[in-house]
């Protein structure tokens, strides 16, 4: 059984001018000690998809979902209280910017010791031992003092290190990563995910790991869904989907950044043309039709989840079809 | 504390036409001749202040019609650099020539007919008030260029040449996508018709999709009017697909500057190929590197003595603590590096 099953997850939240469709329909799984990554652009439902797993879903968000299992557990049926007492002790949470996840009042040993107190209730000592050991497996020198230090005190990236050690002090089984990089400057992001890839293995816990940028992807996932319009248009193994894409816009996704080595340096780009659909109202057919290069009539229709080879799925009425030579680049005048 | 001078007088700043250039008879586009920033922190009536040295000693010369590459980390200096050329800050030392001549200081408005800034965050820099007509059209009415209605002729041509819908003219940035935001921002700079672009991470705010789109107009915009881009970026997957120079800068340095094939090809700066090896590109299997770089980030108020790198770097030696090592082009091949073991 799968550490966490997700299906037909839906997330709705009323706007001025209707109701927002932001996660429409997704289904996913979480092996134990994988490493998932969800990918996609901005609004396309992956922070909201983290959200909703964690519970921390915005008071006027509306949840559904035929299945929302973590190791067993009916999510959906859970109380507020045995919720809470799930967060953090089982299922912990590393948010992109530090600094405004950490208590600016509070020092660290205080924030890091807080949760195996409060889930484990171990005493104040031993959860302090347990930080320093943590503080020092993710690279945080003179463990100790920094204990008594406040989140102000940190470099961006020595915070990213604390918030991956917080996560960790309860062993949880699943972490939800949410862009925990992307503030950072890349030297400190390489060294960060290499941290984050060596610890999670080590303590073979799963993550969730959710970002924009394709090249993560392809160094940290075991397994990768790409999002699009609060749906869940691919998923595969990391390998064969960057071997053998199937759905268009993740193509389109792919051949959009230069590629050193491949993409001749000044040549055009393979932009994807238009923008995002709207998500508010009611959504019909395949909501990349207007931006893919080989949309059809058919594709008014809501497109099939397409079973590929092994553990490769696609949105696309297309998608068992060969790939299409690609267009002339489009030029502007 | 005790202050120390920045700009030291160790390293000559060379001379808008020294010996070395007389060759190349083409005058660069912009040139920057040691140019320089500090800032004072805290002090008071009766203390002096820390100075941070936030760009020290800057050199570059960017030909026209070329893309020249600023990379390095937040906090390196970046846009203090770029401030300095739009004259939005004043250098505390050192010229910025345009065509050859200097523009220090005197003249804001003459810079701006040559140097126009894209920022990078399309939701900032735009007025959400004003309509876009009004905002690409601000630079002409400010430099009093044409009658209303020349202006407003150049301004629909210039939306044009940005890709954008004429009907954009009455709309407002909050009516806009991002992707279209920048391209709003681009018509702005272009409507004056620059020399030079200062692109200030112009895509770092977008997605990847439409990342795509705006990188193909700024190329097809460099070709349409020969401009000539300072590309500041950490991406630098984005910057070598763009530029023809790179500039490396740590703690307010350049510590290197060559060719892209030179600086992408075989980085000679312990630095420069950090950042190099950080660059993750889209192949599985590959893992994530180990830079072996400590997180330990400078204070740029207190730089390290000698070479401000050596700090994080894996090769210091003894010299490194105590010299800082001057830019130089060690093999006369028209590349720069700041390095004792280059």
């Amino acid at each position: 059984m799968p550490l966490l099953e997700v299906n037909n997850l839906r997330v709705d939240l009323p706007v001025e001018a209707g109701t927002l469709h932001a996660v429409r329909g997704i289904d996913f799984h979480v092996e134990r000690g994988e490493m998932l990554c969800l990918v996609g652009e901005s609004g396309c439902g992956k922070s909201m998809t983290s959200l909703a797993l964690m519970g921390l879903l915005p008071r006027k968000a509306r949840l559904t979902a035929d299945r929302l299992q973590f190791d067993g557990i009916d999510l959906t049926m859970l109380s507020e209280r045995r919720r809470s007492d799930l967060r953090g002790a089982r299922m912990s949470m590393i948010f992109q910017e530090p600094m405004t996840a950490l208590n600016p009042a509070y020092t660290l040993g205080n924030q890091l010791c807080e949760g195996l107190i409060r889930h484990r209730g171990v005493s104040r000592q031993e959860a302090r031992e347990r930080a320093i050991y943590l503080l020092e497996r993710v690279g945080i020198s003179a463990a100790k003092d920094r204990l008594n230090q406040y989140p102000h005190q940190l470099s961006g990236g020595l915070r990213q290190r604390v918030m991956i050690a917080m996560a960790l002090m309860c062993e949880p089984d699943l972490i939800i990563a949410d862009e925990p990089t992307t503030a950072l400057d890349v030297t400190i992001q390489a060294q960060i995910l290499r941290l984050l890839r060596e610890l999670q293995q080590e303590f073979g816990t799963a993550v969730i790991f959710i970002t924009h940028d394709l090249g993560v992807v392809a160094r940290i996932a075991d397994r990768v869904a790409v999002m699009y319009a609060g749906e869940v248009i691919e998923s595969a193994p990391t390998p064969a989907l960057y071997a053998n894409p199937a759905h268009p816009y993740t193509r389109g996704l792919l051949s959009c950044i230069p590629a050193p080595g491949k993409t001749p340096p000044g040549s055009r780009l393979q932009a994807i043309p238009g923008v995002v659909p709207s998500l508010v109202g009611h959504v019909e057919g395949c909501a990349f039709r207007n931006r893919c290069p080989q949309a059809q009539p058919t594709c008014e229709r809501t497109p099939p989840l397409m079973s590929l080879s092994g553990d490769h799925r696609a949105r696309c009425h297309y998608a068992d079809r060969p790939v299409p030579a690609p267009r002339p680049p489009e030029t502007i005048s | 504390m005790n202050a120390q001078p920045i700009t030291e007088v160790a390293e000559s700043r060379p001379l808008p036409s020294d010996s070395a250039s007389v060759s190349r008879a083409v005058t660069p586009a912009l040139e920057l001749c040691g140019l320089s920033k500090t800032f004072t922190l805290g002090g008071g009536l009766f203390k002096r202040g820390r100075t941070l040295g936030a760009v020290s000693n800057v050199s570059l010369r960017i030909p026209r019609g070329q893309v020249m590459g600023l990379v390095g980390e937040s906090g390196c200096g970046k846009s203090t650099l770029a401030k300095m050329l739009l004259g939005l800050t004043t250098p505390s030392d050192g010229d910025v020539l345009v065509d050859g001549r200097p523009v220090r200081g005197a003249d804001q408005k003459a810079l701006a007919r040559h140097i126009q800034p894209i920022f990078q965050d399309p939701y900032s820099s735009l007025n959400p008030r004003k309509r876009i007509a009004q905002i690409v059209g601000l630079p002409l009415r400010v430099h009093g260029i044409g009658t209303p209605r020349e202006q407003a002729a150049h301004v629909a041509e210039t939306l044009d040449v940005v890709g954008l819908p004429r009907r954009a003219a009455e709309q407002f940035p909050g009516q806009l996508s991002g992707g279209q935001r920048q391209r709003v921002a681009i018509a702005r700079a272009l409507v004056m018709r620059p020399d030079i672009v200062i692109c200030d991470e112009p895509t770092s705010a977008l997605d990847v999709s439409v990342q795509a789109q705006i990188l193909n107009l700024l190329l097809d915009l460099k070709a349409e009017f020969g401009l000539t881009y300072l590309f500041i970026s950490h991406d630098l997957a984005v910057v070598e697909h763009l530029v023809d120079r790179v500039a490396v800068m740590y703690l307010g340095r350049i510590v290197e500057e060559g060719t892209r094939e030179q600086i992408f090809g075989s980085p000679r700066h312990p630095y420069t190929r950090a950042l190099l090896d950080s660059a993750l590109t889209p192949e599985p299997g590959l893992g994530v590197p180990d830079i072996g770089l400590g997180d330990a980030t400078p204070d740029p108020s207190d730089p390290p003595a000698g070479c401000a790198f050596h700090p994080r770097c894996p090769k210091a030696q003894a010299t490194c603590r105590q010299q800082r090592p001057r830019l130089e082009d060690i093999r006369g091949d028209n590349a720069r590096v700041a390095c004792h073991l280059a």
